[in-house]
């Protein structure tokens, strides 16, 4: 993928699937520690031991219309291309949780491009009673959004994939990113 | 600056106009988010259907997305569902012909049949292009 934010949006599909009511994303970039790492963990159905151990051969896959799944594949392959790791944990009923790391200036490491974007995109993905903690760090600022504290503004009325709900949740996580660099656009 | 005051104008806003949406049934726009779809750019073309969207200030319609249909030569796909539940798949999008998609068959009932797909003899035939 082009960017590790494309990489972000296609795992948390995992979780969807997985039928998880709170997906946590994490990303904390720290250039001190020359580590990119992106955590997203859920307490969706979860896997079994025996299925965790393949789940990254690009041939495994519970999808049924075709015989690959490439996400999990790919993610791996992005992380280790950077002199990364890339940890995948599972239980069933519990959840699962990926983890993937980056050397930061690496200079095979993609960008981690627009987040913003993609938190959008996967608000649209959740179903309605599924919530989303984004968390992002860089070196010492941190951004949060939580969907939880979003919908209890809006109230049960007001669906948060509404529209102009949406649209300003764009401009916020887009605004609040752009603060976290210092107001410069990463 | 973002705030989160915003936010409660736009749930003032709609509360007022509540009743004016109960009960109608609109468009559902559904887009391709598998690992293909994703690849190939799907992302963009769901942000630009959600801003056409706000910028027309369509209301009623639905948008949310799928996993993989299973021909993702053909991603980035749209399905679109008519209210009358009549389906129309869209194939190959991106940002530009989302934009197109959204005003002409969502606002005005317009299907564009050249990014549509097209079955024939059981054989996805790709749209032409002009």
């Amino acid at each position: 993928m082009k960017e590790i934010s494309l990489h972000i949006l296609d795992i948390v599909q995992n979780s969807i699937s997985a039928k998880a009511s709170i997906i946590k994303l994490i990303v904390l970039e720290s250039t001190i520690e020359n580590k990119l790492i992106v955590i997203i963990e859920d307490d969706g159905k979860g896997m079994d031991k025996e299925f965790l151990k393949t789940v990254s051969d690009p041939f495994i896959t519970t999808r049924t219309t075709r015989k690959v799944g490439l996400g999990i594949s790919l993610l791996k392959a992005s992380a280790e291309r950077c002199q990364g790791n890339f940890m995948i944990d599972s239980e069933i009923g519990i959840g699962t949780k990926v983890k993937a790391s980056f050397q930061y200036d690496h200079i095979d490491r993609a960008p981690l491009g627009n987040m913003a974007e993609t938190i959008v995109s996967i608000i649209l993905s959740l179903g309605e009673n599924t919530e989303l903690i984004y968390f992002h760090r860089y070196n010492h600022q941190e951004f949060t959004f939580d969907t939880r504290e979003i919908k209890k503004i809006l109230g049960n009325e007001v669906s948060i994939f509404q529209s102009e709900v949406v649209d300003w949740i764009k401009d916020y996580v887009k605004e609040g990113l752009k603060n976290l660099y210092g107001g410069v656009e990463n | 600056m973002k705030s989160l005051k915003e936010l409660e104008e736009i749930r003032k806003n709609t509360l007022e106009n509540i009743n004016l949406r109960k009960g109608r049934e609109g468009y559902r726009i559904i887009v391709g988010m598998a690992t293909c779809g994703i690849a190939a750019g799907a992302r963009p073309v769901l942000t630009t259907i959600m801003e056409e969207i706000n910028k027309l200030d369509l209301k009623d319609v639905t948008v949310a997305q799928t996993g993989c249909i299973g021909a993702c030569r053909l991603e980035p796909m749209v399905e679109v569902y008519s209210p009358d539940g009549n389906k129309v798949t869209y194939i190959k999008m991106d940002a530009e012909k989302a934009k197109a998609m959204v005003e002409s068959h969502i606002k005005n009932n317009k299907v564009i049949d050249e990014y549509t797909m097209t079955v024939i003899d059981g054989k996805v035939i790709d749209p032409v292009t002009k």
